[in-house]
C-alpha cells in the first residue's frame, strides 16, 4: 500500500522541494541523507550501497543500518536526486530523501506491522500449543484416538499456514531476495528452517505418517519476531534520539512584514527576514536580537539547559527555546544553512564509518551464516532426520552478531550530542576508548581563544576606570588582534582626529589631549620618558606622561584544570603542544600540571609530534580549534576539535565540541569507553553463543524448540545490554542534562 | 464426549480469527503507537480542576 501513496521521484528535482535536504558542500557537488525501507539486515546495505555506487555520476553512498539512512553525494550534471532514487527502487527497497515529518509516519508503519505480526504469532503459537498438548500428554498411550489427532493436526495447520505466511513474510522475503541477488543473510537459515519444518510437519499432516512440530515453529517465530520487535523498537528509539536536532526547528515562522506578521513555513525563510518569537516558543532560524530582551534555553547546542540572557543584539541560535518575552529578531541564516541543520549533516555522517572491530564482526556473520547452511546440510545427510538440520539453523542462526553493535553506535552518537559533542565518525570511539595520550592544543582549546585584560599598571597616578574606557575608545579604530580585549560594554569617551598607525597602534584626541595607545616605542613619542614598566603588551599615553600599561592574556577555560586531572586521573598522559612562545607554554604547562610540553611548535612540528608518539604504539587523542590544525588533527587516532556554530561543518574532527565547552572531552571518553565496553560484551557473548550452539545442535541435543529459545534469548539478550548506561559516572548527569525542554513555556 | 471435539476445536480456530480481527482494530486505531507515553501520563499533572 505504500508504493502508491509515495509521490513521483521527479518531484524531488525540483530546487525549491531540494532546499530543505540536499546540500551543496562544493561546486558540482550535492549531497543529501536519503531515508531508506526495507532493510532488514547488515546485507541489505551491502546491497543498496553498491546499487548507489554504480549510479553513474554518484561520487559517494554510505548507507547505515540503525538508522536506515543513506548519505549520497552525486554530481548535478551527471545524475539527478530521481536517478538516485530509482536505482534504489529498482533492486526492491525504496528511499526518499530525509524529511522529520515523513520519516515519523513511515516509523509508525513499521512499528504497527511488527507488532501485527508479533501478535498473530503469538497469538497462533499459544493456539497451537493446546492443540498439541493432548498429543504430549497422551505420548502413545493410546487414550487419544487416531481421529481426534488428526482433527488436532488439521486445526494446528489451519493457525500455523497464518503464522508463517503472515508473521514469517520478512523472513522469507529476505530470503528470498538475498537468493535472488546470489547471496546469503541472516534471514536465509531462519526462513529454511521454518520452510523445512513446516513442509514436513504439513506432509506428516496429510499423509498421517510421522511428527508434526506445528507448535514447535509457531513458537520458534514468536520468539524470533519478538527479538526483531525489540531490537526495531531499540533502533528507532535510537534514531529518534538523533533526529532530535532535526525535528526541532519549529515548521512555522511569524514573519514581520511592515505592521503585520504573517505565517510562513520555516523553510521560507531567508536571511534579512524579521521574525516575531513568542515565549515558549522555538526560535525558527539563526539571527539576531532587534527588539526585546528574553532569556533562551541553547541546551540543543550546549547540553545544558541553562537560561541564556538575550538583550538586544545578542544572536539566537534555530531550535533553541525563547523563555521569557516576545523577541523580534533578525534573520542571518536560515533553513539547511542554520548551526543546528550543520551539526545535524554533521552527525548524519557518523553513521557512515563503523569501528573496524565492527567490520570484522560483520564479515564473520557472513562467513557463519554459510557455516550454518553447510553444517545444516551435513546433519540431515547422516541422521536422516529433518529436525536435526532445523535445529541447526535456527539455533546457530548469527543474528545476535549483527544485532551486536548498531544500536551502540547510535546511541553514543545521540547521548554525546546531548552534552554538547558532535560525533562525526562512529570510527573514532574504537580510539578514544583505547586512547594513551591527549594531545592539547593551547590557544582555543585550554584557551578561550579571546584575549582579555589580564592586568592594568597605571602609571603617574591615572585612574584606571578612565584609562580602560580611554583605551576601549581609541581601540574601535585598531585591527589588531588584541584591540579585541579593550572593547567594553558602555559609553565611552569621544574622540577625535582618530588615526590608526599601522603596526604601531592607534592615536586620537580626547579632550582636547593628544593620547596614544600601543607599542611602547610608540607611546613613548609622545610621553617624552621611557616608559617604567618594560614587560606590558600595550602602553596608554598622552602628552607629557605615561597613564597605563595593560597586561593581556588569552585566559584560560575555567574547566581546563579539572578536565587535566581527570585525564590524569583516568591513567592517560597528557600533552601541551603549541605554537605559543615556550615560556608561555611552560607557565601554562605548570598551572595546569601537565608534565609533557612543547612550545613554539610549528604545524609540521605538531605532525611529527603525534607521529612519533604512534610509532611507539601509542594512541593518540588530539584536541584543537579544528581549523589552524588540521593535519595533525587528520594525524592523530582520534580528533576532537573546540566548535561553537556553523564552522562546525567545516570541521574535519572526529568529534566536534558544539557547546565550545571543554569539559565535555571527559563525557566523550565516557560514552566511548562505555559504547566499546557495550560491543565486545554483546560481540563476545554472540561468538560464545554460536560456537557452543552449533556442535550441540549438529550433533542432535537441540530439539527445535530448545533451539528457537537459546537463539531469540541470545537476540534478546544483546539488545537488552546494548541499551544499558554508556557510562557510568554520566548516568545521572545525563538524566538532568538530557531532559530537553518541552515546547511550552510552562517550567520557564 | 469426544464428539464436542469436533465443535469446539474448529470454533477455536474461528475464535482466534476474530480475536486477531480485534487486535488489529485496536493497532490501526493507534492504541499502541506510543508505548512510552502511557506510562508518564500518570505522572503528569494534568487535573483539569472540578
Amino acid at each position: 500500500m505504500r508504493p502508491e501513496a509515495l509521490p513521483p521521484v521527479e518531484s524531488y528535482d525540483d530546487p525549491l522541494a531540494q532546499k530543505e535536504f540536499v546540500a551543496a558542500p562544493a561546486e558540482g557537488v550535492r549531497e543529501a541523507t536519503l531515508i531508506l525501507d526495507r532493510i532488514r539486515c547488515a546485507a541489505c546495505l551491502w546491497l543498496n550501497e553498491q546499487s548507489l555506487r554504480r549510479v553513474p555520476g554518484v561520487l559517494r553512498a554510505d548507507v547505515n543500518f540503525t538508522t536506515q539512512r543513506a548519505q549520497v553525494t552525486w554530481d548535478p550534471a551527471v545524475t539527478r536526486l530521481s536517478k538516485i532514487l530509482e536505482a534504489i527502487r529498482a533492486v526492491g527497497y525504496d528511499a526518499y530523501p530525509f524529511d522529520p515529518r515523513r520519516g515519523d509516519a513511515l516509523a509508525r508503519g513499521e512499528r504497527r506491522r511488527a507488532l501485527w505480526r508479533l501478535f498473530v504469532a503469538g497469538f497462533g503459537a499459544m493456539q497451537v500449543m493446546m492443540y498439541a498438548w493432548p498429543a504430549y500428554v497422551d505420548a502413545g498411550a493410546g487414550t487419544l484416538s487416531a481421529d481426534a489427532e488428526a482433527l488436532m493436526r488439521w486445526a494446528s495447520l489451519a493457525l500455523t499456514t497464518p503464522v508463517l505466511a503472515f508473521s514469517c513474510g520478512p523472513f522469507f522475503r529476505g530470503a528470498w531476495q538475498d537468493a535472488r541477488q546470489r547471496r546469503i543473510s541472516l534471514d536465509t537459515p531462519i526462513a529454511l528452517g521454518l520452510a523445512a519444518g513446516f513442509a514436513a510437519s504439513v506432509w506428516a499432516t496429510v499423509t498421517g505418517r510421522g511428527e508434526v512440530y506445528f507448535d514447535s515453529i509457531a513458537m520458534l517465530a514468536f520468539l524470533l519476531l519478538g527479538a526483531r520487535t525489540a531490537e526495531l523498537f531499540a533502533r528507532q528509539k535510537a534514531g529518534r534520539d538523533l533526529d532530535r536536532l532535526a525535528r526541532w526547528m519549529p515548521s512555522f515562522a511569524l514573519r514581520i512584514s511592515g505592521a503585520a506578521t504573517e505565517r510562513v513555513p520555516a523553510h521560507m525563510l531567508a536571511a534579512g527576514d524579521r521574525v516575531l518569537v513568542g515565549a515558549g516558543e522555538r526560535v525558527p532560524a539563526d539571527g539576531v536580537v532587534e527588539e526585546g530582551a528574553s532569556c533562551a534555553d541553547e541546551s540543543l547546542l550546549t547540553g545544558e539547559s541553562r537560561a541564556v540572557l538575550k538583550p538586544v543584539g545578542a544572536p539566537l541560535v534555530g531550535g533553541s527555546v525563547n523563555l521569557e518575552q516576545p523577541l523580534a529578531m533578525r534573520v542571518t541564516r536560515a533553513g539547511a544553512d542554520t548551526q543546528a541543520a550543520a551539526i545535524g549533516r554533521l552527525v548524519e555522517r557518523a553513521a557512515a564509518t563503523k569501528p573496524a572491530l565492527v567490520e570484522r564482526a560483520d564479515w564473520l556473520a557472513q562467513r557463519l551464516t554459510v557455516v550454518v547452511i553447510a553444517t545444516a546440510a551435513l546433519a540431515w545427510g547422516f541422521s536422516g532426520n529433518v529436525w536435526f538440520a532445523v535445529a541447526v539453523l535456527v539455533a546457530t542462526c548469527p543474528c545476535a552478531l549483527g544485532l551486536a553493535s548498531p544500536i551502540v553506535l547510535t546511541r553514543a552518537g545521540a547521548q554525546l550530542l546531548s552534552r554538547g559533542a558532535a560525533l562525526t565518525r562512529s570510527r573514532a570511539l574504537e580510539a578514544l576508548d583505547c586512547a594513551s595520550d591527549v594531545v592539547l592544543d593551547k590557544t582555543g582549546t585550554l584557551t578561550l581563544g579571546k584575549p582579555a585584560i589580564a592586568r592594568v599598571v597605571t602609571l603617574s597616578g591615572a585612574d584606571e576606570r578612565h584609562c580602560r574606557a580611554l583605551a576601549a575608545a581609541l581601540e574601535c579604530a585598531s585591527t589588531h588582534p588584541l584591540a579585541r580585549a579593550f572593547r567594553v560594554a558602555g559609553t565611552t569617551p569621544a574622540v577625535r582626529e582618530l588615526r590608526n598607525a599601522a603596526g604601531q597602534g592607534v592615536e586620537g584626541r580626547v579632550d582636547g589631549r593628544f593620547v596614544r595607545i600601543g607599542a611602547r616605542r610608540f607611546c613613548a613619542q609622545i610621553a617624552g620618558a621611557d616608559a617604567p614598566t618594560a614587560d606590558a603588551h600595550v602602553y596608554l599615553a598622552e602628552e607629557g606622561r605615561w597613564l597605563a600599561a595593560f597586561f593581556i592574556e588569552d585566559a584560560l577555560r575555567p574547566e581546563a584544570e579539572g578536565l587535566v586531572q581527570a585525564l590524569t586521573a583516568r591513567g592517560l598522559r597528557v600533552h601541551l603542544l603549541s605554537g605559543d612562545e615556550p615560556a608561555l607554554v611552560e607557565r601554562i604547562a605548570r598551572q595546569l600540571g601537565i608534565a609533557r610540553w612543547t612550545g613554539g611548535a610549528t604545524p609540521q612540528d605538531k605532525f611529527d609530534y603525534v607521529a612519533r608518539l604512534q610509532a611507539e604504539d601509542r594512541v593518540v587523542a588530539m584536541v584543537g580549534d579544528g581549523l589552524n590544525d588540521a593535519p595533525v588533527l587528520a594525524r592523530a587516532d582520534a580528533s576532537v576539535a573546540m566548535g561553537a556554530g556553523a564552522d562546525a561543518a567545516q570541521l574535519q574532527a572526529d568529534v566536534v565540541l558544539t557547546a565550545d565547552r571543554l569539559g565535555a572531552l571527559g563525557e566523550v571518553l565516557d560514552v566511548a569507553r562505555g559504547a566499546m565496553r557495550l560491543v565486545r560484551q554483546n560481540l563476545g557473548w554472540a561468538l560464545a553463543y554460536n560456537s557452543l550452539a552449533l556442535p550441540a545442535a549438529a550433533l542432535g541435543f537441540i530439539g527445535p524448540w530448545e533451539a528457537a529459545i537459546g537463539m531469540s534469548a541470545s537476540s534478546f539478550i544483546v539488545v537488552l545490554n546494548a541499551l544499558r548506561p554508556l557510562s557510568r559516572a554520566g548516568t545521572w548527569k545525563q538524566a538532568s542534562t538530557s531532559s530537553f525542554p518541552s515546547p511550552s513555556p510552562s517550567y520557564s | 464426549m469426544e464428539a464436542s471435539l469436533y465443535l469446539l476445536i474448529p470454533l477455536s480456530v474461528a475464535l482466534v480469527f476474530v480475536i486477531g480481527w480485534v487486535f488489529w482494530r485496536a493497532l490501526e486505531g493507534g492504541q499502541f503507537d506510543d508505548l512510552e507515553r502511557p506510562a508518564h501520563d500518570v505522572l503528569m499533572d494534568d487535573d483539569k480542576p472540578k
